[in-house]
């Protein structure tokens, strides 16, 4: 597994906020990182240990592991601007 | 588990319950505790103390109280927090691993975080859910969630959310400290005391004249009584302590077990033979009167009847009051190595007054003495103005009472003209206080002790010489010779020339004696010679007496022959 892009999603649940990122995720990742990206979708509600280790606070939360630097988006990602420059896909204007 | 959650709801409904922090005297102030069950906002400005009042409520509360505790740090990591509070004694690594306390960094930084869209602080919550229930928490600490503010830009969604973890944290049954860093018009930057009303405690740290004095205040708690006032409180390496600083009542235990000063001619001056046990005791006088010398008689009488005493220095160091009392017979070391005496030497501008106070306090209460010696109370004047010092005296004297600690205060005295009214305006409070006066005469300075004043017991009136000697201290009855009162020298010379004088009477009658005893010599020898020439008159009558009769019996013999010879008797 060597992607280009590893992401993690935190949520709690599947709250509207939750659906609405995950949807609004995968929808950027196949306009631009076709192929080059894997997602990981980590529901704290199963797993609440897992989040003292990527200083998760808001949900939800994207976190990009690879490549450096190490990034979070918070919120439903519904600013496409926004999460492509988060993601360093796209430069910052 | 529920069972026990449900009696303390039943509880609840009738009484407050409060949670005992644990910290030296705060649980005094706020009668007993924080809100149980709630959450306490503490606020201040940088450097008063927050993080650590709050780290000591939960290392108490695993401690003392055996409630595991939970700290989300998001200022210091774990690591420096607990490097930060060792020398404090709290030992934050092995209660990790004993599953008691649970230190959970949370790191907000904004260059990495995008924000976009709705959001919640969900995360948040789960970590601390996690936390509190991974080692069954009963109390919590947040400090500083202001720093959340920092991090995330939407401060509506903040706010809304910070409600809710409130309310979360009640839900929870935990007993939460909040701190807040102050802002410029509200206690706290991002007004949190918004949202915890239960109890908000105020920390200080004020700096007035260089000297730096922590306080802290309960503004606000709902649905209980406290103190209102500012409490100053002490950082050292037993951690926090506060002092409650005024007691309201004056309801006191009294004893009239009598103790003696270690100077039985100053016991004398008392027909009670000294004071009474757990009153208080002024020493005043001028500069060099020997007021520490007192003092040191004083602790020294304590030890020897076995008690303790705890002498607070500040003026001089303990070795140094040990070598100096040796001058006067006093050997102080021995009841030092014994345990008895303990020295508590501190530099009055080391910290401000009320700090003083609280250590005076801490000293007293683990060191538990039944005397202690104040040398001197005029040196805190230093630190502070005449009315703080006696305030601080007020309560102090009030504390010792209530614990039936006799005390003694030595005071310097500045002016020779002695002030009747006040000596710091501790004289109304004190019940005994002796007053050492400097009397010049004839070119030499002596010492007059004499009783200002002393409650429930009547006392001399008279000016007593002071005297040390190298045997120790003593009294010496002044003399009131025909030219007033003389000291010293002026007494010695008195008293000579009134030795000489008995001498020299003692002398003039011996020669008195011896002259009556040679006239009565010589008038008996002339008695014996005129009975020696009486003898002899009378023996010269006698013998013409004698003579006369041997005459008279010769003449009658020979009228006798006479006549018989004239009758014709010839037989002869």
């Amino acid at each position: 597994m060597s992607k280009k892009y590893e992401l993690r999603l935190y949520v709690a649940g599947k709250t509207l906020k939750s659906v609405t990122a995950l949807n609004n995720l995968k929808q950027y990742c196949e306009e631009h990182l076709k192929g080059e990206y894997v997602i990981e979708v980590i529901d704290l509600l199963e797993q609440p240990q897992l989040a003292e280790g990527d200083q998760i606070l808001a949900i939800p939360t994207l976190v990009k592991k690879v490549p450096e630097p190490v990034r979070k988006i918070i919120g439903d990602l519904s600013n496409q601007e926004k999460v492509l420059v988060g993601l360093d896909i796209r430069p910052k204007l | 588990m529920a069972k026990k959650k449900a009696t303390a709801k039943a509880a609840d409904n009738l009484t407050f319950l409060k949670t005992p922090t644990g910290i030296n005297g705060l649980d005094e102030i706020t009668l007993g505790g924080f809100p149980k069950g709630r959450p306490t906002l503490i606020c201040g400005a940088a450097g008063c103390g927050k993080t650590l009042f709050s780290l000591e409520f939960l290392v108490k509360g695993v401690e003392e109280f055996n409630e595991p505790g939970v700290f989300i740090a998001f200022e210091e990591k774990a690591d420096e927090l607990a490097l930060n509070v060792t020398s404090l004694g709290f030992d934050l690594k092995k209660l990790q691993d004993e599953k008691k306390l649970r230190i959970d960094y949370i790191h907000i930084d904004k260059s990495e975080i995008e924000e976009t869209g709705e959001y919640d602080l969900q995360g948040l919550f789960i970590r601390l859910g996690y936390a509190i229930d991974s080692i069954g928490a009963k109390r919590v600490v947040l400090d500083t969630i202001e720093n959340l503010f920092s991090g995330l830009t939407n401060e509506g969604i903040l706010r809304a959310e910070l409600r809710r973890l409130f309310q979360f944290l009640k839900d929870k049954g935990v007993t939460a400290i909040i701190t807040g860093e102050s802002g410029e018009k509200t206690l706290t930057r991002q007004g949190l005391e918004e949202y915890v009303s239960d109890c908000v405690i105020l920390l200080d740290h004020r700096v007035v004249n260089q000297i730096s004095t922590r306080r802290l205040r309960i503004i606000k708690y709902r649905g209980s009584l406290h103190g209102t006032n500012e409490y100053p409180f002490l950082i050292d390496e037993d951690g926090i302590s506060v002092l409650p600083v005024t007691s309201l009542k004056l309801d006191k235990p009294v004893s009239a077990e009598i103790i003696n000063s270690g100077i039985p001619s100053l016991d004398k001056m008392f027909p009670t033979g000294g004071f009474y046990k757990g009153s208080s005791i002024l020493t005043s006088g001028t500069a060099g009167t020997g007021k520490t010398s007192i003092a040191v008689s004083f602790a020294d009488a304590a030890c020897k009847r076995g008690e303790k005493c705890l002498y607070f220095a500040f003026e001089e160091s303990p070795a140094q009051i040990i070598r100096n009392m040796k001058s006067i017979d006093l050997n102080l070391q021995k009841h030092v190595d014994k345990g008895l005496l303990k020295f508590y030497a501190s530099r009055p501008t080391m910290y401000g007054l009320e700090m003083h106070l609280v250590a005076i306090h801490k000293a007293i209460q683990k060191f538990k003495p039944n005397v202690v010696v104040l040398d001197p109370i005029t040196n805190l004047i230093t630190i502070g103005s005449f009315s703080e010092v006696k305030s601080m005296l007020v309560r102090m004297i009030d504390f010792l009472q209530e614990n039936q600690i006799t005390v003694m205060f030595t005071a310097l005295t500045l002016s020779t003209v002695i002030n009747d009214q006040t000596d710091d305006g501790v004289s109304s409070l004190v019940d005994s206080w002796l007053c050492i006066k400097d009397i010049e005469m004839n070119g030499e300075r002596n010492r007059g002790l004499y009783v200002m004043k002393a409650r429930g017991m009547q006392h001399s009136n008279q000016i007593r010489e002071f005297v040390i000697t190298n045997k120790g201290l003593s009294l010496v009855d002044v003399y009131l010779g025909p030219d007033g009162i003389l000291t010293g020298s002026a007494r010695e010379t008195q008293m000579l020339m009134e030795e000489t004088g008995q001498v020299l009477h003692r002398n003039a009658l011996g020669r008195k004696d011896r002259e009556v005893l040679r006239k009565r010599k010589l008038l008996e020898a002339k008695i014996e010679s005129l009975k020696t020439e009486f003898e002899s008159a009378e023996e010269e009558l006698n013998k013409i007496y004698i003579e006369d009769e041997i005459k008279r019996g010769v003449l009658n013999k020979t009228r006798q022959q006479m006549t018989d010879l004239r009758s014709g008797n010839k037989d002869i």
